[in-house]
């Protein structure tokens, strides 16, 4: 059985649906990508996952837990994080209040800190940086805190929304090596993003999106050859 | 009149009163962005609370202070829970509006209980004055002093040292990554009002301590004065209600000494609208960008 599982999810931000009866699931160990253009309804779909937005209809099985009945903030205990678009770091924490927040949940202080330190070799940046006020980082730093948060909470599958928005392309092709390391750790990974190209490179499998619905999915390397995802996302 | 010190001290402990007042304010502005007016009527309801526990129950001094305090906590989170939590979506305008209703409400209700008659109230504060050289200090001015002192310090570790305190920044930063990290958003405004209501409580104590005498009307000008010195400060921020409050009230009781007592007031809002003026935030008031 898949590790997370949605089924006919309905979205509706008023009376407009941004998301019309869409199915997916999510295996673990897998990196799936969501892929589609601005508006298509990726980070909505990832808000209502982890319960930010409630659906209209629609279920959403993360190892048994019908997400849609849980509230917000009882979902990172359950083993998944959220690293949201535009990052949302506490600006005005210091990067270590930051982190230690991402741990909000976990009571295992022993264990907490090996993940900080864990945390701190993935990302040697943020342990030089650690008494810093989190809004003075650069935006690619920002990210990679983003990151460092979410994994903080220990979770079996992390949700990343638009990871390489905004960054210079040299911290992009960073961003990407780390969550390709993530993956390999054994974390289930759950990406949108808009850069396609970078995306169905580190994917297993991937979804395409557009206004609401799925239109094409499969195989991360077979859909970089389809001829319609070349030419609407991959531009060429 | 006694010596410019003298006026400064007193100043100082009006004011550390008007700041005391003003954190509670600025925390439920910065956690639930929205102006409780209705806070300073929780200075009030205190000062009743203590009247009855001090001389209708003869309970020690520090029952009744904590009966007072723990009262108002309660007091505080039930008020939000009724009246604020259903219109945490509504436009700031009816929340402004319901708040200012509150504040009537729990008027209306002490007139009710007690009457519109003014009781008096011996203080329960025991101390005896202390005279260096020709400056006097009343006992309750320095029982003011240390109390507020000891309440901001441990306010401030609080907010800065504690888990549960980095929680409270977060929230007020951004509600919905708080609730990825699993914190509660709920809980924390509730805690936010239970300990913005129980300094209130602590202020209405000290307040009828100086001034001794208790009537429903008790808690809307120090209320308006606190709220004055949470703006001054820069509302949303916690030292920025410290050094408001105290600021105000060492303005206040220069200028009673030393220019005009029915003036005080006029002076006093005079202030706010020059550093406006000039800083519009407040004095550490934030800047923030509004995110998108």
């Amino acid at each position: 059985m898949a590790m997370l599982t949605i089924k006919d999810l309905n979205v509706y931000y008023g009376v407009i649906q941004a998301i019309k009866g869409i199915s997916f699931e999510v295996n673990e160990g897998e990196v799936i990508a969501l892929i589609g253009a601005n508006g298509a309804g990726k980070t909505t779909i990832l808000h209502t996952i982890t319960g930010l937005i409630t659906p209209k209809a629609g279920s959403i099985d993360f190892e048994g837990n019908d997400l849609v009945k849980i509230p917000a903030h009882k979902i990172v205990s359950l083993g998944m994080a959220h690293v949201p678009e535009g990052r949302r770091i506490f600006a005005e924490l210091t990067v270590l209040e930051n982190l230690k927040m991402g741990a909000y949940t976990r009571s295992d202080k022993k264990e907490m800190e090996n993940t900080l330190e864990m945390i701190y070799k993935r990302f040697p940046r943020l342990k030089e940086r650690k008494n810093q006020i989190a809004g003075t980082l650069s935006g690619g730093e920002q990210q990679m805190l983003a990151m460092g948060r979410a994994l903080m909470s220990h979770p079996r599958i992390i949700l990343m929304d638009e990871p390489s928005m905004g960054l210079s392309p040299l911290f992009v092709s960073e961003i990407f090596d780390i969550i390709r390391e993530i993956s390999e750790s054994g974390t289930t990974v759950l990406l949108v993003e808009q850069n396609a190209k970078k995306a169905l490179s580190i994917a297993d499998r991937a979804y395409v999106l557009e206004t609401g619905n799925i239109v094409l999915s499969g195989d991360a390397k077979e859909l970089m050859n389809d001829d319609s995802v070349k030419k609407a996302y991959l531009g060429e | 009149m006694g010596s410019v010190l003298e006026q400064l001290i007193n100043g100082l402990g009006t004011g550390s009163i008007y700041a005391l007042i003003a954190l509670g304010y600025t925390m439920v502005y910065g956690i639930a962005k929205m102006i409780n007016f209705a806070h300073g009527d929780i200075i009030m309801v205190g000062a009743y609370v203590l009247y009855v526990t001090v001389t209708q129950f003869k309970l020690p001094v520090i029952a009744a202070v904590a009966i007072t305090v723990t009262f108002c906590a309660v007091l505080g989170i039930t008020i939000e829970k009724i009246a604020y939590k259903p219109l945490r979506k509504a436009p700031s305008l009816a929340v402004l509006i319901t708040a200012i209703g509150m504040s009537f409400l729990l008027q209306s209700l002490a007139l009710l209980i007690f009457n519109a008659n003014p009781i008096a109230f011996k203080s329960i504060i025991d101390v005896q004055t202390v005279k260096l050289g020709n400056t006097t200090v009343s006992g309750v001015t320095l029982v003011t002093l240390i109390v507020t002192m000891i309440c901001m310090i441990t306010l401030s570790l609080f907010i800065s040292k504690t888990k549960a305190g980095s929680a409270m920044r977060a929230v007020s930063e951004d509600k919905a990554a708080a609730q990825l990290m699993g914190i509660n958003v709920n809980r924390t405004i509730s805690m936010t009002f239970a300990i913005g209501s129980a300094l209130a409580a602590v202020a209405g104590i000290l307040f009828v301590c100086q001034y001794q005498s208790i009537k429903p009307t008790l808690g809307a000008l120090p209320g308006i004065k606190a709220f004055v010195a949470a703006v001054l400060g820069g509302i949303g921020s916690v030292p920025g209600a410290m050094i408001g409050g105290v600021l105000l009230g060492v303005i206040e009781s220069i200028s009673k000494a030393y220019i005009s007592s029915e003036l005080t007031d006029a002076i006093v809002f005079g202030v706010l609208v020059l550093v406006l003026l000039v800083k519009p935030s407040g004095l550490l008031g934030k800047n923030r960008i509004e995110k998108v």
